[in-house]
């Protein structure tokens, strides 16, 4: 599977060099390393799911109770977690950093993930959530800082989109 | 049982709790017996109180955290039951108050009054203690065993459909969020 193991480890550090000390996951192929990743560090806890939403909830409790949290998730899970989003994060101003793979674009297999990749942005626009996309590794630490900066700057969700050119070795 | 009347009975046990209700008239009738800084309301995003309950429960072990759940919150979000399950946090006291009806929108019927048994589908979820109260009796005298129990424990409340008039108080939100964010700095 190629997943790229090199920049998982550069996502996963720059979360941790953060501080973020509670990632909320469901699996999804681009981030099975990340994941793993965040099981296997004991100064982290992983939250597995049963769906996106719960998430919300977990890191708005995480954040009152003082602890920086992450949210994994593939683009279709963050669709599947718009109320919690607005009607949680949003309205109760916390902030939340959300990890979202950018399934469905350019370059993606998957007739399943198209429809998702064709409207991501314009729904993390239409909910006015910033958006960073991670594209270069080299530049991954430096834009996982300015994102969950500006997360707790505004007491807001940001979004930070994990890209193909970054997650995907292609054969 | 009125719901009313189980939170006055527990209300004295809450003072040392992290306590997040869900919306509506759960909320409304917390703050008509007092409100308090370690009380959060969170008055929308249904169906997330549990999770929100497990993520201070994860971050602040030594504080317990009780949840005040309803029937149509947490039909939306069972699947965060087999996540609390998951992670069973000790500190975490999730209470259910099931009048069987969506009564902050109007009172439609929700599937426990014809055949879902929440407390069964916790135990199912694998929460390790679950029980289910009828009497306030029962309901002051589970609540009281389960704080002291130091487990995971889900705790259904039969109540009657009733609730108060209004439901908006003069707490505002956010109000509410950043004083029970202080309230838990300082624990």
């Amino acid at each position: 599977m190629p997943v790229s193991a090199a920049n998982s480890q550069i996502v996963f550090d720059a979360l941790k060099s953060c501080g973020v000390r509670i990632i909320s996951a469901l699996p999804e192929t681009w981030l099975v390393h990340l994941i793993r990743l965040a099981d296997d560090d004991p100064e982290v806890t992983l939250v597995r799911l049963a769906k996106e939403e719960e998430g919300v909830g977990i890191s708005i409790g995480a954040h009152l109770a003082g602890v920086k949290s992450a949210m994994l998730m593939q683009n279709h899970g963050f669709l599947a977690a718009i109320n919690g989003i607005v009607s949680g994060a949003q309205l109760y101003r916390v902030p939340l950093l959300m990890l979202i793979s950018d399934r469905g674009t350019f370059g993606e297999h998957d007739p399943w993930q198209t429809e998702g990749g064709a409207v991501t942005e314009s729904v993390l626009a239409a909910l006015h959530i910033p958006i960073m996309r991670l594209d270069d590794p080299a530049r991954v630490g430096h834009r996982i800082r300015q994102a969950l900066t500006l997360a707790y700057s505004s007491n807001k969700p940001v979004a930070v989109l994990l890209t193909r050119d970054l997650m995907w070795e292609e054969a | 049982m009125t719901r009313l009347d189980a939170l006055s009975a527990i209300y004295a046990r809450l003072y040392d709790s992290a306590v997040v209700t869900i919306m509506g008239a759960v909320a409304a009738e917390l703050q008509s017996i007092g409100h308090r800084p370690n009380f959060f309301y969170l008055q929308h995003a249904m169906g997330l109180a549990s999770s929100v309950g497990l993520g201070i429960a994860l971050s602040k072990p030594s504080v317990p955290v009780v949840v005040l759940d309803g029937d149509g919150s947490l039909l939306m979000n069972l699947g965060g039951l087999s996540t609390l399950a998951r992670y069973r946090p000790k500190n975490l006291l999730h209470v259910v108050f099931d009048n069987e009806s969506l009564l902050s929108v109007g009172g439609f019927p929700t599937a426990t009054g014809t055949c879902t048994k929440l407390a069964e589908v916790a135990a199912a979820a694998g929460v390790p203690r679950t029980a289910c109260a009828i009497s306030l009796d029962e309901f002051v005298k589970e609540f009281a065993s389960a704080q002291s129990a130091a487990e995971l424990t889900t705790l259904v409340a039969k109540v009657d459909a009733v609730g108060p008039a209004a439901l908006v108080t003069d707490l505002g939100l956010l109000e509410n969020r950043f004083q029970f964010q202080r309230y838990l700095q300082s624990r």
